[in-house]
Order: C-alpha cells, then structure tokens, then sequence
C-alpha cells in the first residue's frame, strides 16, 4: 500500500508526432493493445501499487478521455477511502489559465494536493507503455532520503536524443541532467515517473511559478533547479518493459510487441491486471474461412478472411478473401472483401471498400488512415490506375 | 403511460443439467463464450424497459447472486427499484402456502410496492434476444387478464416434450394448453399479467393448497380468464438439458443463428469481466467457432465455443467442444463432442470423445 502519496497523472498532452491518432483526441486515450487506452497502463499501474489518492489532469480534447475514465470505477478507483479525480484547468475570480508545462499543471492543482497533506507526490505521465510497483520506488525514495528520485531506464544510443539523459554517481545520485541533448554522453533515460517529497517539490514549483523565463516543465525546469541547489536526487533503475508510445513508429512498435511470446509486459498476467473500461459485447466470430496467427483479437470481432500479426479492436469485421498483415485495426473497423492490409493502422469505424490493397514497406513509417485519408487513397489509386490505361 | 415490473420465476423450472448443476443454479449456466442464460430474460426485460425486476430462485443462489450483483451490468442497479434477488428465507409456522406460491406468498411486498399494474414474468430456459413493447401494447389493446408469449418451433425434438402447446382461436384467444407432441406452437414461459390479478391467484391458489402458479392460478382457470397469444418471432431455443444445452451451443456456430440472437441491437448484456483480448499465437488454427476474451491459443480448435481464458496449447485439437471459463488443455490433447466446466485441466496426450447425442461432460474444478 502506497501511503502518504498522492499519485499526480498529467494527461493533457496533445501528442503531436502521433500525426492524424491524436486529431480531436488527448494522446492518453488513444487506442492501445486491442482494447485498453494508452492511459489504462498507467492507471492500473496506480490501482495494482495501492495507491489511494490519484489526480488526473487533462487538458488537451477531454471529451473522449473524460467519458472513457468516468468515475475511476473500472480501475476500482471510486471507493470510500481512495479515489481519482480529473482536475481540469479552471479560472477563478483573480483569474485563471491552461496548464503552461508540466510543473505549471501541478502547481496550479497545489490545493489538491494539500487536501490530502502527503509526504510525497508521484508525478507520471498518461502515456508510457510499462508495468510498475510504484510502491518499489517509494520505498527505495524513504531508504535513500530523496528530494527527488527520477525512475530510468537505459535506452538504444540512437534514441537518446529524445530523452532526458541523467548521469549518475555508483550510488545512484544524479549529478548531471541533460533534457533532450543533442551529443548525449550517457544513454541512462528519465522515464518521467517522478517521486517527490512534496514539501520539497512545493517550494520549487513556487519558485518555478515565479520566473516567467521558465517554460514551467520538470525536465527543462524544475530537475535542473533541483541539481541545482544540490538537492539529493537519485536515480531508480527500472528493468522491466518500457515504452514511450510517442511517435506512430513506436506505438506500432509498441502493439506488436504485445503479440511477442516472453515479453516481460504480459496483458495475461494475473497478479498484475491491466484493467479498461470494457463494453457488453458477444465473443468474436472466426469463420470457417478465416486464418488468424500471432494476433490479438477482440470481442464483437467477426473474422472471415486471414489476420497475422496483428491487433484488432472490438468490432472489427474482416471479409472474405482479405489479408491483414501487421497492422493495427481500431474500433468498429469495416474491411470488405478481397482487401490487402499491410502495415497500417486504421481508425475507429473506418470502412474499407473490397478489394482495397494498402501495403507499406518495413522502411517506411506505418500508415494511419482514417475515413477522410481513405478518400484520397483511393483517389490516387484511381489516378493511377488511369494513367497505366491511358 | 402504462408500466410493466418484471419477475423471474426460477421456481419450477426442468432441469435436466446433471453436472452443470452440481454447483449452480441452471439460471446461471455459462452459455455462448460469455453469457449465463439468466442473462438472456434479464437483458430482454431491460430491453423492454422494465425497471424493476424479482428474480424467485429455489436454491443454489450464489452463483447467481454472484453473477448478477447489484445488477448495474444490465442497467438495472438503481438507487430505487432496480433488481431485487428473492431467495427462500421464510419461517413463518401460519404460512400454509406450498411450491412457488410461497415465493409469491412471501414476498408479496415486492407487487404491491411496485409502481406497475401489470407484471412480466419469465423463466430462464428459453433463450432468445427481443423486447416486450409490442406484446405489451397488444396486451393493453386486448384488454386481455393474460398474454402469453408463444414460439412456433420448425423442428420439434425431445426438448420441447415438456413444453406447454397453445389452442388458440383465430384472434388469438387461447382455448386450452396441452401437451400435444404434433402442435408446434409453443407457451415460452414468459407472460404478462395483471398486478391485481396475480396477487388474487395467488390467494386463490393459497386457499386451495395448489402448489404451482402458472398451471393452478391461470392454466386451470383458462375458462374464466382472458388470456392471449404474442408471437415472438425470430431466434428462439429452449436450453434444459445437456443435450439441448450442447446443441444450441453449437448451433450458434451457424453465422444467422448468431447474428440473430448477438448482433441484433438491442445487445444481451451479461456481467462485465476484464480479461485481455484473444491471443491467437504462431501456430494457431481457429475455424468456425466462438472464441471469449482472455483465450490463449496455439493449438487446433473447430467447431467449438471458447469461454473466457481458456488455454489451448500446441499440438492440442479442440472439435465441437465446448470449452468453459478458465480450462487448460495441454498439447497433443484431442478432445470431441465434450463440455467442459469450468477450470477442469486437461493434461497431455489425453483423447476425450463423446457423441453428438451424448456429449461427454466433465464437471468443474477436475484435473484428468
């Protein structure tokens, strides 16, 4: 049981390199591993920990998001003594504003906090990949005596430019912090899970609030203030999976490494559920006709045609004669018959005309289609096809 | 506007489940990869906007109370009203009522508190996906004391021996009810009643020490009540025994039977679990079958239903099975024309076989 915390989950990013996923949709709801949302990993990571008291913040086009969490209760985030609540930007009579960067988010939600009167606060993120006991890094946060403990992971060198890097001594105190550097000198990356000891962290997010140089984010900010002023930081190594679901290559990547046999992420683990706000629909149907191999495949399916590799959503309908082949299908997907699917992600009830063929190669970025993108190609398609005849 | 309460009636029901039932009450026998068949009345008088629903249950009460909780999965857990379960928990030494007149008896707060004039009762046995307004709107129009909803069976087999026929006249005014094997125009359990005349049977049956409600209170009063027919159309089976049980299983598995009774909105809800999406892995060969969430499969399956996190392995074959909650079978396992309940674990290189007529069931919690 995480006691004396309260869990702060920023989930108003827009996510703008997820391109045409995140169009009228907050990042954290995006549709994730068949039939969860980017936000339920982080979410059940909180319930699996114990932790009583969560915020979520949101910001960035709510509607879907909102109505997706509720009132907690899929996560059995609604009971008596522990419970979630959205905190949503809000004006009061001296005014008011968005939330202006991460730290500014959880500045303007310091009330909140307070209410509860913790000893620490845990910031994390709604859109990360990964399975955490944040109880693990509360309890090596107290034996180290931290201000401040930034879980880590190392990650490939050629990606470590998209992270914040930290150096550390043998005993896993930060000495060095470099958000995002161009010639990183360590792959040691933030995963932007954050233990703070709160009466530390609110005087720094004072401080933070005061500057109007600062951008108001905790790694460009708030970390190097705290290095600093030598506060004691230290680094939690996390060895299981992880993953940033940032770009459209790495959601994809993301999805199919569900589909992998030994990975240590396991949406079947028992003693770690991820939990999702499930519908009321019937079992999938496969076919006499249909082929399915190395896939994740949903209720309310109703397979005809041939799946490999790949993760579909609920309702999705595949017709005779089509073949998907690693790609992403979300909800209520319509695919007619004799079409060819590769290496797509379409989105939610996109209806895919019969004998429609869509293949992108492995050296290019997955493509996202949706209804509208659909239109136009087919009508380059139908260029095309003119001007072979012409 | 005219209302309707809804009660399910478990008292008398034909129970032919054998180990099905070992540990359950038959209302709540798993059918179709994720559905109990108490499911299917509960959905249908939601659907029929019914807001307050008793269910009357004789015994063996908690998987049913499991299953259902308080019954929000449904749309019926309400702040007021919503679903009541009725277990037998009476001792009253005056109470000289017998059979299920004793639930009627007992629990007669249950119709006068309720804000309906007229009651819709059901059993669980007979599966189909509909909703009652237009009987309902017929009933009111008829001006009929009884309205029962009947189905017109194309192949008549030994499930329905049991099932009541209806006699009616051409305005579908019944004349009798028997038992005659050639009629196929079958009483499907469900009616709908007059509130003031339920509660007046029920005392009029008391008095005479009868012990069954439908057969004393209205079908041995055919003389002196109005009571009409409702056809139901489209999907509908009786599920009462193994073999019924294993057949309407598998008929699913014809893509129109399951369209009909599953992809017809308004939806069957049933209790809401968390379980992963399939996982259908390298090897895996699924044809022409009903597959849950949670499955993990990599071995053969064909024909067959897959209840929720069920585990096929390599080199297993699953053929016209039904396969319940949670059962693991290991590889070079070949099972045929068996039911498994849930949580039996199937170790390697066994061969089960059973028959169409007579498939072989293995009730819960076994290791073989």
């Amino acid at each position: 049981m995480v006691k004396n915390c309260v869990g702060m989950l920023l989930a108003g990013g827009e996510g703008k390199r997820l391109g045409a996923l995140t169009k009228n949709l907050a990042k954290p709801a995006v549709p994730f591993g068949g039939k969860y949302r980017i936000i339920d990993f982080t979410l059940s990571n909180c319930v699996n920990s114990g932790m009583q008291h969560v915020g979520v913040m949101t910001q960035y086009s709510p509607l879907e998001l909102n109505r997706h969490i509720g009132n907690g209760e899929a996560w059995d985030l609604n009971r008596m003594d522990g419970a979630m609540t959205v905190l949503s930007p809000y004006t009061e009579r001296n005014g008011g504003d968005w939330y202006n960067g991460t730290a500014d988010a959880i500045y303007q939600n310091t009330h909140f906090i307070d209410e509860h009167d913790p000893e620490y606060v845990l910031v994390i993120s709604g859109d990360h990949i990964y399975q955490m006991d944040y109880g693990q890094l509360l309890e090596q946060h107290k034996r180290t005596g931290a201000d401040a403990t930034i879980s880590v992971m190392p990650v490939a060198w050629e990606e470590a430019s998209r992270f914040g890097i930290l150096h550390t001594l043998d005993n896993g105190r930060i000495y060095e912090f470099a958000e995002k550097p161009e010639h990183p000198k360590s792959n040691l990356a933030s995963m932007g899970i954050y233990m703070f000891t709160w009466k530390v962290l609110k005087s720094y997010l004072q401080q933070d609030a005061n500057n109007e140089y600062s951008s108001h984010d905790f790694g460009k900010d708030i970390i190097p203030a705290m290095l600093g002023d030598e506060c004691h930081m230290y680094a939690y190594q996390f060895t299981g999976y992880w993953k940033d679901v940032g770009t459209v290559q790495s959601y994809w990547e993301a999805n199919m490494d569900l589909l992998d046999e030994d990975l240590q992420l396991s949406l079947n683990n028992k003693n770690r559920r991820v939990y999702s706000n499930e519908s009321n629909i019937p079992p999938e149907y496969i076919d006499e006709t249909a082929e399915v191999t190395y896939s994740l495949i949903n209720s309310g399916c109703w397979i005809c045609g041939k799946v490999d590799s790949s993760v579909l959503f609920e309702n999705v309908k595949i017709g005779k004669g089509s073949k998907v082949c690693r790609s992403i299908l979300h909800p209520g997907v319509t695919v007619g018959e004799n079409v060819t699917l590769e290496r797509v992600i379409v989105k939610e009830n996109t209806e895919i005309p019969a004998g429609t063929h869509i293949s992108i190669s492995a050296d290019e970025e997955p493509l996202v289609i949706d209804q509208h993108s659909l239109e136009h190609i087919e009508a380059t398609l139908e260029k095309d096809e003119e001007e072979l005849y012409s | 506007m005219e209302t309707m309460m809804g009660l399910i009636n478990l008292g008398h029901e034909h129970h032919f489940f054998h180990e099905l039932t070992y540990f359950r009450n038959g209302a709540t026998i798993p059918f179709a990869g994720k559905y109990r068949l108490i499911d299917f009345p509960l959905s249908n008088m939601r659907n029929s906007d019914v807001e307050e629903i008793a269910i009357f249950v004789p015994n063996k009460y908690r998987s049913l109370m499991d299953h259902l909780g308080s019954g929000g999965d449904w749309g019926v857990g309400r702040r007021h009203g919503g679903l009541f379960i009725l277990p037998p928990d009476w001792n009253d030494p005056s109470d000289i009522s017998k059979g299920d007149l004793r639930f009627f008896h007992n629990n007669r707060d249950y119709f006068e508190r309720g804000k309906s004039s007229y009651v819709l009762v059901s059993g669980s046995q007979f599966i189909t996906n509909t909703d009652y307004h237009d009987a309902f709107i017929a009933h009111l129009q008829s001006g009929a004391d009884v309205t029962l909803i009947t189905t017109n069976i194309e192949e008549l087999n030994k499930e329905h021996d049991s099932r009541f026929r209806i006699e009616a006249d051409a305005d579908g005014w019944v004349k009798d009810l028997t038992n005659d094997k050639q009629n196929s125009k079958l009483f499907t359990g469900v009616y709908i009643i007059n509130k003031a005349l339920l509660l007046e049977l029920t005392d009029q049956c008391i008095a005479h020490h009868k012990d069954h409600f439908f057969v004393h209170g209205i079908k041995d009063n055919l003389q002196d009540l109005k009571v009409k027919t409702f056809e139901n159309k489209g999907y509908g089976a009786f599920v009462d025994s193994i073999e019924s049980f294993y057949r309407h299983n598998l008929n699913l598995l014809q893509a129109d039977n399951y369209r009909a009774l599953f992809y017809k909105k308004p939806f069957i809800r049933t209790k809401i679990g968390n379980e992963p999406p399939a996982k259908y892995r390298q090897h895996a060969q699924v044809k022409k079958s009903i597959v849950a969430n949670g499955c993990v499969i990599e071995g053969n399956v064909e024909g067959s239903v897959l209840f929720r996190g069920v585990s096929v392995t390599e080199g297993a074959t699953v053929k016209d099975s039904i396969i319940m909650q949670r059962c693991t079978i290991d590889s070079g396992v070949h099972l045929e024309n068996v039911i498994l309940d849930k949580d039996v674990h199937v170790t390697a290189n066994q061969q089960l076989i059973g028959s169409k007529e007579k498939p072989y069931v293995i009730a819960k919690n076994r290791v073989l």
